[in-house]
């Protein structure tokens, strides 16, 4: 785990390691510099023009306009919205439930630790593809095994209600990554601290919210911010969903109608993508990523204040 | 209290093993459907009737997975080799040299890490596109030359807890910056730098993004996610050989984390950032 670095004054033969880190750090400059910084400026740029590859025409606001009317541009919005409201606090809860139960097991612990990190591995388009098989409404095993139970299951992917639980789940199942943070942080946390609030007649719950929150909490707040900025960003799976739900039998997306059903899985960024890529809207398309980058910033934001609590920049 | 522990012990492996097999689930059907024949994979019944091994032969006759595969290989090895040769210098200094601009440096590094790769795509597809690029793997690549912002967080996150004393003690031996970084940094690094090294790979290995935007219509040109994503749409009644496929792309991972499974664990709870 990482210790916070301690910041000394810098004794006298350090000085003057500019021109060194400036030698060291020139290819990453460069790249921000064509990779971070001009295309933003540029995005800015292209915002106020129509521009489809051949011609550009400088129009003003009228692609801010145009996005603010979209109701595809809320709709997606929205569906982001949902995303971070409960999809990330579902997952990170889960996460943490599976490995404070991982914590209390005295055997087996292993295994098990393997068995729940393999799934976030297996890649995002494979578990969706596998995911949407299962979750089928007519043929899907999920819903013949619940069949057996008496149980109608409901249409997962196929309706606008359950698409985003459905994704959800995928999520859910995919959870090995933080599981295995929270577990090395629950580990962590000091014996003692138990030990002194067992005396104290402390129950589980006690101890749980008065030994271990406390504790964990900067790797919990940290796991939450990047689960945030992750589904900011979330494309594949909700993309993958949406085409293999939806059946669609083309190859290079140009007929798909993107978050089927009904939108529901449609995404800011798929937004933008379509827009941008299929559509070849580059300047509309450029509003999209503004939006998205004021989004993605905001909750950078909240990360870099935990950060700089935590000391972790220096 | 005894038996309060027994009763405590038994519905705790209970739920583990419940959860256990919650998460095995889903690989086990799809294994199961991987082998069933395609009339079958279309009934309600679960438990393949014959066992038809020759769907994952007919998932390479029938596709260019081959192709998809060496095409995934290549982008991944490039794009890591490349971080590597790029982030690690830039991870060094940032963690060993003092200099003014140094805090500002690896903010920009934490933004550029938490951007969304969509927000800078249209100018950026406009630069490849001029320079004859698009509809191929390059654009993914080349960038990796300049550093990637994750990998540098991280190496710079790992090597800023090796204790300055070594590095000082080599500088007064009279060690240039790139001995240092090669003969005390370096092997110091090893399981960070294994752990980034994976990370990319991997990434490269599951992105979906990256080639939907740059490989083309072409499918010679494509990856795997690419072609697992489209493949239900080609074979769109045969669950069963998609079934195959998705297993097909996802067993490399698998055995690749099974012989490193010590790194990706040490890697993954250093990207927890404790506080």
């Amino acid at each position: 785990m990482m210790v916070s670095p301690r910041v000394a004054p810098a004794p006298r033969r350090w000085r003057g390691e500019g021109g060194r880190a400036l030698l060291w750090l020139s290819p990453w400059i460069v790249g921000v510099a064509v990779f971070f910084v001009y295309p933003l400026l540029s995005t800015v740029y292209f915002s106020f023009h129509r521009y489809d590859l051949f011609t550009l025409e400088f129009i003003g606001l009228d692609n801010y306009r145009y996005a603010f009317s979209d109701a595809r541009v809320l709709q997606s919005a929205l569906n982001t919205l949902w995303l971070v409201v409960f999809m990330v606090p579902a997952q990170v809860l889960f996460a943490l439930g599976v490995a404070q139960l991982l914590t209390k097991l005295k055997s087996g612990g292993g295994l098990l630790r393997t068995i729940f990190y393999l799934p976030s591995l297996v890649p995002m388009v494979a578990g969706t593809v596998a995911f949407v098989y299962l979750l089928n409404p007519a043929t899907g095993p999920v819903n013949q095994l619940l069949a057996r139970f008496g149980i109608t299951g409901p249409d997962w992917f196929g309706s606008a209600a359950w698409a985003k639980p459905s994704l959800t789940l995928l999520a859910l199942w995919g959870a090995g990554n933080a599981i295995m943070i929270f577990l090395a942080a629950l580990l962590d946390v000091p014996k003692h601290l138990y030990e002194a609030a067992a005396i104290d007649g402390a129950g589980a719950w006690r101890q749980f919210r008065s030994v271990t929150l406390p504790v964990i909490s900067p790797v919990l707040m940290f796991s939450a911010v990047t689960g945030v900025i992750y589904a900011v960003q979330y494309f594949t799976q909700a993309m993958i969903a949406s085409r293999v739900a939806s059946g669609a039998t083309d190859s290079a997306g140009t007929t798909f109608t993107p978050g089927y059903p009904d939108g529901s899985l449609l995404t800011l960024p798929q937004h933008l993508f379509h827009t941008g890529f299929r559509d070849w809207s580059m300047g509309l398309a450029s509003v999209h990523a503004l939006l998205l980058f004021v989004v993605a910033m905001l909750f950078t934001l909240v990360l870099l204040r935990q950060f700089s609590r935590a000391e972790v920049v220096s | 209290m005894t038996r309060r522990r027994g009763l405590m012990w038994i519905a705790q492996h209970a739920l583990a093993i419940a959860l256990a097999l919650m998460f095995l689930g889903p690989v086990v059907l799809v294994a199961l459907t991987a082998l069933m024949t395609d009339e079958q994979a279309l009934t309600s019944r679960l438990w393949p009737e014959q066992w038809n091994w020759a769907n994952f032969g007919d998932v390479f006759a029938r596709s260019e997975l081959l192709t998809w595969t060496v095409n995934t290989f290549v982008y991944a090895s490039l794009a890591t080799l490349f971080m590597l040769v790029s982030s690690v210098p830039a991870a060094y200094a940032l963690a060993r040299f003092r200099f003014r601009g140094r805090k500002l440096a690896f903010l920009v590094v934490i933004s550029a890490m938490m951007l969304p790769p969509q927000v800078v795509a249209v100018p950026i597809y406009l630069v490849w596109a001029r320079l004859d690029l698009t509809d191929s793997l390059w654009p993914l690549i080349l960038p990796m030359l300049f550093g990637d912002a994750f990998s540098i967080f991280l190496l710079r996150q790992f090597l800023i807890t090796i204790p300055r004393d070594y590095t000082d003690a080599a500088r007064v031996d009279g060690c240039s910056d790139v001995r240092i970084l090669f003969t005390v940094i370096l092997p110091m690094a090893r399981p960070a730098i294994a752990a980034v090294a994976l990370f990319s790979f991997f990434y490269c290995w599951n992105d979906y993004y990256g080639p939907l935007l740059y490989a083309g219509v072409d499918q010679e040109g494509w990856t795997l996610s690419l072609g697992l994503a489209t493949f239900k749409a080609f074979h769109s009644v045969q669950w069963n050989l998609t079934m195959a496929a998705t297993l097909l792309v996802t067993a490399p991972v698998i055995i690749v984390f099974l012989f490193a499974q010590r790194v990706f664990i040490e890697g993954v709870t250093l990207t927890g950032v404790k506080g």
